[in-house]
């Protein structure tokens, strides 16, 4: 029996490329391209190299913490580096970044200290880090519903009258291939739209919502939805962080400037698990994991850098040791974090008195001390 | 100074203060600006303070809430409507999942002072949607505030001390007493604390809770019964979340019986969180188990029997009388 809703592949392909923005191969040779014009000195590029690497440290270790028991759970970014730092390291500083909860080397441009993404992980806080202070709203969980709040930010942003100024900011919203078929998602695209608010929709398709492919999500390339809301829409290669820089930064400018929302689709590949709950073999083929290690995002760069006789050994050397000097402190650090405390549940619930809460904190309270000197129930 | 004004009147000046007072506070919703609202609550405000103030949104009710958020975090004071009860499920994983849960999930750095109005209860002949009492969902959410306004005075001031609150506040309209009029006092030195309960009829025999559309219900109920020789306290509950739970342990401290109005079914309903903390507080001086009136366990009916639905006088006092029964 044909069943209708399953038709095998769409009529246009999802994975189509012809229109990937690129400015390094994955061989590493630099291209340009007459719409994103990059000007980066050797020390900059330099710079995107090494963030890369820390970022794959770090999340490389916190893999390991949640395989020994220290954290209950890691989104890893690995595969993704390039889209993250890229599109981070086009931030200025009055830029709202509203993420997922894989935006880990989006927080490192932004400088929240990983340890504070680590904490959220290992149960003990829900976000620790100040949103305002770091331009870095708190991690969302719930797929998609940041990005209505990155389109009402930006909202207020218009409002402030500052577009166009020197405090000028845009926001930008992270979201995954999987997150395009929420509500929020589109409903986000419409608010952005009909306002023209200056948001950039950041779109990491990584292929895989968990288990499901891109094809259970769409039947044309994400990037083209952008048409049918009034928006521009592109396809980066999302494993090539020159280009994501190059892509974001012009998104951002044209926000900054009134021009409203672009939606920028990262074509990359998540090498990892979803979570490390997940085992992806599965529901997909090692060879496709294969496949997408030849267009590694840190090996491109290395390439480039080498070939062009632009980092020496020492260079590479420096960057490894200052990676795993990173990731030692983090160990560190997340097995210092302390447990929070049981009273702290009734903590920043509400900002004003709520009688009824403090009621049973109090008996709450009244009752842990009624086993002083004793072991704890 | 006090004058006589509806019930969406006297919403519609407490919102034109409160944009009036802080610049930062805005109106947002579906049909809010050149309407004025579907029932005029916002009438005349957005010619006064502009469509950046007074936004007439996409018909979209999470991206209503997640945009409001959003201006929350930037600073702003969102007031956003929902056009109708049953039009906020749309919007329930915006107000339960990220609305009530930020100001804990960031330690307390995040505050989000976002009201969300929400015309509520039936008793208008309307189509199915447009006649639910939705609070119990709000009620059972930590982080939220939830109050319900029942007359024109409470709508002037709680809605302006609702937009001056730090948390969120989900603000519940008796929909059909909109267009009943009442004094209000402009002047704030005579208004109760938004948290407050209020005893609006004094009695002896039997405590009457209600709050919004059946407050009214439950003062014509306690006129009735006082023909009989049956004093009854009607406690207009106004807050229910927090709950002003002094004033009702003092009342049925001393009346030793209540009832409960509420136009939402009674399972699961507001009331049974009333019925069980009164028992808690109140359980020596109780001559009877509270007893609540409300909604059936169905869903909302079509409006040519909405009458039977509703708790009307008539199954007030029958509740009132069966408390003597025990």
């Amino acid at each position: 029996m044909t069943i209708d809703s399953v038709r095998g592949a769409p009529d246009t392909p999802v994975h189509a490329e012809p229109e990937l923005v690129q400015l390094l191969t994955p061989e590493g040779e630099r291209v340009e391209h007459p719409d994103y014009p990059l000007d980066l000195t050797t020390e900059e590029i330099r710079g995107l190299y090494r963030d890369l690497v820390i970022v794959r440290r770090i999340d490389r270790e916190a893999v390991a913490l949640t395989r020994q028991g220290e954290l209950g759970l890691w989104a890893s970014l690995l595969g993704q580096e390039a889209a993250q730092i890229g599109s981070g390291r086009a931030l200025a500083e009055h830029d709202m970044v509203f993420p997922t909860y894989r935006e880990h080397a989006v927080a490192w441009c932004r400088n929240v200290e990983p340890v504070k993404l680590l904490g959220l992980f290992r149960g003990v806080h829900h976000g620790g880090w100040d949103p305002a202070e770091h331009g870095f709203h708190l991690y969302t969980i719930v797929i998609g519903s940041q990005t209505l709040h990155a389109a009402g930010y930006a909202m207020g942003i218009q409002r402030d009258g500052v577009l166009g100024t020197d405090s000028a900011g845009a926001t930008i919203a992270y979201f995954g291939d999987g997150a395009t078929s929420q509500g929020d998602v589109n409903e986000a695209f419409v608010f952005a739209s009909v306002f023209n608010a200056p948001v950039v929709f950041f779109c990491q398709n990584n292929q895989w919502a968990i288990s499901e492919p891109l094809e259970k999500q769409s039947r044309i390339p994400l990037f083209k939805r952008a048409q049918g809301f009034g928006f521009p829409g592109l396809r980066v290669d999302g494993n090539d962080v020159l280009a994501c820089l190059a892509v974001t930064r012009k998104a951002l400018e044209n926000a900054r400037t009134g021009q409203g929302p672009t939606l920028i689709e990262a074509f990359t590949y998540r090498m990892g698990a979803h979570t490390t709950n997940d085992d992806p073999m599965r529901y997909r083929l090692k060879s496709d994991e294969e496949a997408w290690k030849l267009k590694d995002p840190i090996e491109r760069v290395k390439a480039y850098l080498v070939r062009g006789d632009l980092a020496d050994v020492a260079f590479f050397e420096d960057v490894e040791a200052e990676a795993k000097r990173i990731a030692t402190d983090l160990r560190k650090a997340c097995l210092a974090l302390p447990d929070p405390t049981p009273l702290s549940i009734f903590e920043n619930v509400y900002a004003e008195d709520h009688p009824l809460m403090t009621e049973e904190q109090e008996r709450f309270a009244a009752y842990l001390e009624s086993f002083e000197g004793s072991a704890r129930p | 100074m006090s004058e006589k004004q509806t019930l969406n009147k006297s919403l519609n000046m407490g919102m034109r203060k409160a944009l009036e007072d802080d610049p930062k506070v805005l109106i947002m919703g579906e049909d809010v600006g050149r309407l004025g609202g579907v029932f005029r609550v916002t009438d005349g405000l957005q010619k006064d303070f502009g469509e950046e103030r007074v936004i007439d949104t996409p018909l979209a009710e999470s991206g209503i809430i997640g945009t409001a958020i959003g201006l929350a975090l930037r600073g702003y004071r969102p007031v956003c409507e929902i056009q109708f009860d049953g039009f906020v499920f749309p919007a329930v994983d915006q107000i339960i999942t990220q609305l009530a849960k930020m100001r804990m999930r960031s330690l307390g750095k995040v505050t989000l002072p976002v009201v969300i109005r929400i015309p509520c209860g039936g008793g208008i002949g309307a189509v199915e949607h447009h006649s639910e009492s939705p609070e119990a969902y709000f009620t059972h959410t930590a982080g939220l505030r939830v109050v319900a306004c029942s007359n024109p005075a409470d709508a002037y001031s709680m809605i302006q001390q609702s937009i001056r609150s730090d948390d969120p506040v989900i603000f519940f309209e008796p929909k059909r007493r909109y267009w009943e009029k009442a004094a209000i006092e402009v002047e704030e030195g005579g208004w109760t604390p938004l948290h407050s309960a209020r005893v609006v009829t004094p009695g002896e025999h039997v405590t009457v809770l209600a709050y919004g559309p059946s407050v009214k219900t439950c003062i014509e109920a306690a006129a009735a019964a006082s023909e009989e020789g049956r004093s009854l306290e009607v406690i207009d509950l106004r807050s229910l979340n927090p709950l002003d739970i002094g004033t009702v342990v003092a009342s049925v401290n001393r009346t030793g019986r209540c009832v409960v109005v509420h136009e939402a079914p009674v399972f699961s309903g507001y009331g049974a969180e009333l019925a069980a903390r009164i028992t808690e507080k109140c359980f020596y001086r109780l001559e009877a188990p509270v007893l609540r009136v409300g909604g059936f366990s169905t869903p909302y009916p079509p409006s040519r029997v909405e009458e039977h639905y509703l708790p009307d006088l008539d199954r007030i006092l029958d509740a009132v009388d069966q408390t003597f029964g025990w």
